[in-house]
């Protein structure tokens, strides 16, 4: 019995990597435990950082292909 | 037991490839379907994923699994995150697919299927897919950064430049022969401008709603967006029927190249949340469904290939391109076989999120794969539509002319029968005015999809609206790649200068901003303009020099992969990226010799030049040009395009010289000098 769950999960988490935005989740729970009482980026914060980071911070990075 | 049946599931998939391989390879004379080039690049890419990059993983590299990666040990939640297998694979493979494996197998499709098939089979085996998956190697191992630092630290600083120059040239060449692909497809069809136009209010509808009324909500942004398309798509029809409102969407190539150097300087210096990451989102959405969709609809379909395996054009005297077999067909077909695009990929933004180096065959290797099967999709798409059709799309109007009656002639008389009406049929079913000269791999592609979708869906009343989704979908995908890569290229040139004039490299300032956009646009806008008023088509010559600036980076990055193996003391094995650089290097070399030096005035720029020249001198104006104005003008760029191709062949020498420098001083030390990352975990702040 396939894990449909985790499937659809997993599916969105590849639709929205693929536009350069990895998951908000396992960035929070990353912040909790590895950097405790540091602030934390809201999804709007984080989202609008992984945009600038994609397109516009600009070192140089080609993410896209002919 | 399980060992058995495994080790006769290989033996029955490798049984089968070579049927399907035989039946291509052997079944002249006679139409095979589709499904037999379905199945030998299946079976192909299965065999040669389980035994060949097995053994470059475990033999070759020493990949370590239990070695941690960049993604475990800079772990930010952000940019180095340890990503599941499946969603990183899926990351990647959107990356790297784009427009060029759709493009290059349609226009090799003039020399039959068959050399272009077999060509992306052994090239990804041996080639394409072995440079991706040892660049993306080497990048883990460097705390994943790029190609050109990874030449600085592994080849010098006079390899990493020269390496950074050819990088920017490759970008110049490849922005201008895509937006080259997206104004063959508009010339002229008011339907396909109108669409294409729209999916400006499109982006900014999507960016306002998902800046300020649902911040970041991707899913619902793109769903508005898909919408918005598919009303545009519709209305489209509506626009092409209603002469008045056809008028406002009707240009010629000259209007459209101006207008899209416009659209680039002006989206490369406006915000990106307002035009590029909204459209960025609908096309990599659209992207990844039509793919599925067309392989989907193929097995469904089944269609037969209608065109020859192999045509008489091998002889070099092709419509679409002109030159031999070889060395051009290998340049031709770059994506999908071997594209040196994919080394920038490879050591972007994958290697920082890979969990573990044993992920590194699925995601490098296999990635590539899946792109090359895209490209055999491409090749089906092209060799399903009759012959005849398909060289009147895409031969220049100097060869076939521009009326229907004309081409059918011309087009029957090379061995291709096909009549004017078919040709005005087929204009009418898609519903276009003419189909007429089309070149650049988009409209080609598009009659193969609307020929495959609407045997699945809609039928003959559906293939006018389906021929316009395939013209939206590709151009789409290359107006986001023409904004992102202005902006790369701007970087590029905003760092280049900064080494002279240190206030330009700055981001914020609007000096560098606007100057640094304007010199990427005119650079890929020049090779632009002159290759829509290039009588020949444009594509002509645009397309092998994208081969050439393309497959020579594959080269570059094939000869870094040797050196490292050799610093790595691993020269036992260096063959695995020795062979296919060589072979690149030969290609590469005859095609951008024979490019500048042939004594065919349509292969060699400087014959071309010279013919023009003659011309000039007796004061006779050749037809198509229409003045001596013109032809000086077709004469200097000659010699700028000869330039071009002087540029990438130095820029290869040069990176050869530096690699077997590196490599003898590698083999005389005693132990490995590979500059390879300390495997010490040390998270990043922020």
């Amino acid at each position: 019995m396939p894990d449909w769950a985790t499937m659809l999960r997993r599916l969105t988490q590849t639709l929205r990597l693929m536009v350069g935005v990895p998951d908000y989740e396992v960035y929070v729970a990353h912040r909790k435990t590895q950097h405790p009482g540091e602030p934390i980026m809201s999804y709007e914060e984080f989202f609008r950082e992984r945009q600038n980071s994609r397109y516009g911070d600009g070192d140089g990075r080609i993410n896209r292909c002919c | 037991m399980r060992i058995l049946v495994g080790r006769m599931g290989w033996l029955g998939v490798s049984l089968l490839g070579a049927t399907a391989l035989g039946v291509i390879a052997l079944g002249h004379g006679e139409r095979i379907n589709a499904m037999w080039l379905v199945t030998a690049a299946i079976c192909t890419y299965l065999v040669a994923y389980r035994l060949y990059a097995r053994f470059i993983a475990r033999r070759v590299l020493g990949i370590d699994p239990s070695r941690p990666t960049p993604a475990i040990r800079h772990n930010d939640g952000l940019d180095y995150v340890p990503t599941n297998k499946w969603v990183l694979f899926g990351h990647h493979f959107a990356a790297i697919a784009g427009a060029g494996p759709l493009v290059g197998p349609v226009l090799a499709a003039q020399m039959g299927y068959l050399p272009g098939t077999l060509w992306l089979l052994v090239g990804v085996v041996v080639a394409g897919a072995v440079q991706d998956m040892t660049v993306l190697f080497i990048s883990t191992r460097r705390d994943g950064r790029s190609l050109g630092d990874i030449v600085r630290s592994e080849m010098g600083p006079a390899a990493g430049a020269v390496a950074l120059v050819g990088i920017l040239f490759i970008m110049i060449i490849l922005l201008a022969v895509l937006a080259l692909v997206v104004i063959k497809a508009l010339a002229a069809s008011p339907w396909g401008t109108f669409t294409v136009f729209a999916t400006i209010p499109t982006a900014v509808a999507m960016a306002v709603y998902g800046r300020v009324i649902r911040p970041g909500r991707i899913g619902e942004m793109s769903v508005i967006g898909l919408g918005l398309l598919v009303a545009s798509l519709i209305f489209g029809r509506t626009v092409a029927e209603t002469p008045a409102l056809a008028a406002l969407f009707t240009f010629r190539g000259e209007t459209l190249a101006l207008m899209l150097m416009g659209y680039g300087f002006i989206a490369s210096v406006l915000p990106i949340w307002l035009l590029l990451a909204p459209r960025d989102y609908l096309s990599t959405f659209l992207k990844v469904g039509t793919i599925l969709a067309l392989a989907i609809g193929i097995m469904a379909v089944m269609p037969d290939m209608k065109m020859p395996a192999v045509t008489r054009f091998i002889d070099g005297s092709g419509p679409v391109f002109t030159g031999k077999l070889f060395p051009f067909l290998f340049i031709t077909i770059a994506c999908g076989a071997v594209s040196g695009f994919h080394a920038l990929i490879s050591s972007g933004t994958t290697p920082r999120m890979i969990e573990t180096e044993a992920q590194i065959p699925l995601i490098g290797y296999g990635a590539m794969l899946m792109e090359s099967f895209v490209a055999v999709m491409a090749m089906i798409a092209a060799g399903i539509i009759e012959p005849g059709v398909y060289f009147a799309m895409n031969s220049p109007p100097a060869l076939i002319g521009t009326g229907v009656e004309q081409a059918a002639q011309a087009i029957s008389g090379w061995g291709f029968a096909v009549t004017p009406e078919t040709l005005t049929a087929i204009a009418h079913d898609v519903g276009e005015t003419s189909i007429l000269s089309r070149a650049g791999g988009a409209p080609t592609l598009a009659v193969g999809m609307a020929h495959i979708f609407s045997s699945v869906l809609g039928g003959r009343a559906m293939m006018a609206f389906w021929y316009h989704f395939a013209i939206l979908f590709e151009s789409l995908f290359i107006l986001t790649t023409i904004d992102a890569g202005t902006r790369v290229a701007r970087f590029m040139i905003q760092d280049l200068v900064g080494n002279v004039w240190p206030s330009f490299r700055a981001r914020g300032t609007w000096t560098g901003n606007l100057a640094g956009s304007a010199l990427a646009v005119a650079g890929w806008g020049y090779f632009l303009y002159s290759g829509v008023v290039d009588p020949l088509g444009g594509i002509n010559t645009l397309w092998p020099l994208f081969g050439i600036a393309n497959q020579m980076l594959a080269s570059m990055a094939l000869i870094l992969c040797t050196v490292v193996l050799f610093k790595m003391k691993r020269e036992r094995y260096a063959w695995i990226t020795v062979v296919p650089a060589a072979w690149l290097l030969v290609c590469t070399a005859t095609a951008g010799l024979q490019k500048i030096f042939h004594s065919s005035p349509a292969i060699g720029f400087l014959a071309h030049a010279r013919t023009y020249e003659v011309a000039i001198e007796a004061g006779t104006v050749l037809a198509p040009t229409h003045s001596l104005e013109q032809m000086r003008q077709v004469v200097f760029n000659d010699y700028v395009d000869a330039a071009m191709a002087v540029v990438f062949v130095l820029v290869v020498a040069a990176i050869l010289g530096y690699g077997i420098g590196v490599i003898r001083k590698a083999l005389a030390a005693a132990h490995p000098t590979a500059v390879e990352a300390d495997m010490v975990t040390e998270p990043r702040g922020a």
